[in-house]
């Protein structure tokens, strides 16, 4: 019951950003749609773990701007290599990734390969490893140093 | 006042993001091998949409269109990381090998290819 109320939500809120118009019979029909797609939904049996609101913490945005301050740090670190490629020295590193969870592990896996500089290229459940190409050293610092993930164990909150 | 501010805010973010895109598509030109124009691939993936739909969002205003720029973001930020891994994957598959490869498990990538 819980996945469905979140599900639902998520959705209307969607709907009523992208819409813009609000007119009842328009309303109506958003609220029919939302319903179609948590029926549909129900009998896929999609609806699942990765629609707990609890997984929405305020923790999100938090890791959110932090990591978007990473992306712009790595990003003029290519760019300097870029226009020096004398710079590049690609390697494939493994590094640690015990994550409690399987969102966490895809969490931390997806960051590295927004991040330009890494790249996951192996990412298994349950080997607390993963395999990820590196362009620069200051990468492969960045990611041996474990920041990143120590970013998502917070992220993913206290053991419950 | 505050009119021409914005604009010339949003006109250096747009121009910033641009090239930041040239910058990516000229990496993706001169890196040596796959994996590496990956990563050159990657800046025109994060910053430049980052930086074009911050510029657009000044020019908008704040609005219902704010939301749908934002949601264009959300979304572009959650699936080009996924493609990236997916041709990476593809790569590996095909049994193409990172230049410099430290990894133990695999025979080393010879050196000037």
């Amino acid at each position: 019951m819980r996945y469905f109320i979140a599900l639902a939500t998520v959705l209307a809120l969607l709907w009523l950003g992208l819409s813009g118009v609000y007119k009842p019979l328009i309303l109506i029909l958003g609220a029919a749609s939302v319903a179609l797609v948590v029926w549909i939904t129900e009998r896929m049996e999609v609806l699942g773990a990765e629609h707990d609101p609890g997984t929405l913490s305020w923790r999100l945005p938090v890791y959110w701007t932090w990591l978007i301050g990473e992306i712009i740090l790595a990003n003029l670190m290519v760019a300097r290599a870029v226009i020096n490629p004398k710079r590049i020295k690609p390697s494939v590193i493994k590094v640690p990734a015990t994550t409690r969870t399987r969102v966490g592990l895809v969490t931390y896996g997806n960051s590295i390969t927004l991040t330009p500089g890494t790249i996951t290229t192996e990412l298994t459940d349950g080997s607390g490893e993963i395999q990820a190409h590196a362009l620069l050293d200051e990468a492969v610092d960045g990611l041996r140093n474990g920041d990143m993930l120590k970013r998502v164990q917070w992220l993913e909150g206290p053991n419950q | 006042m505050i009119d021409i501010v914005i604009h010339v805010l949003s006109a250096g973010l747009l121009l910033t993001g641009a090239a930041f895109a040239l910058v990516g598509g000229v990496g993706l030109v001169r890196f040596p091998d796959l994996y590496t124009r990956l990563h050159a691939g990657g800046i025109t993936d994060t910053i430049a949409p980052l930086l074009i739909i911050a510029g657009l969002i000044l020019q908008a205003g704040v609005s219902i269109l704010t939301i749908k720029l934002l949601l264009i973001l959300l979304f572009l930020l959650f699936t080009t990381p996924t493609a990236s891994h997916a041709t990476v994957r593809a790569a590996i598959a095909a049994g193409i090998k990172p230049q410099g490869s430290e990894d133990p498990t695999k025979e080393r990538a010879s050196s000037n290819t």
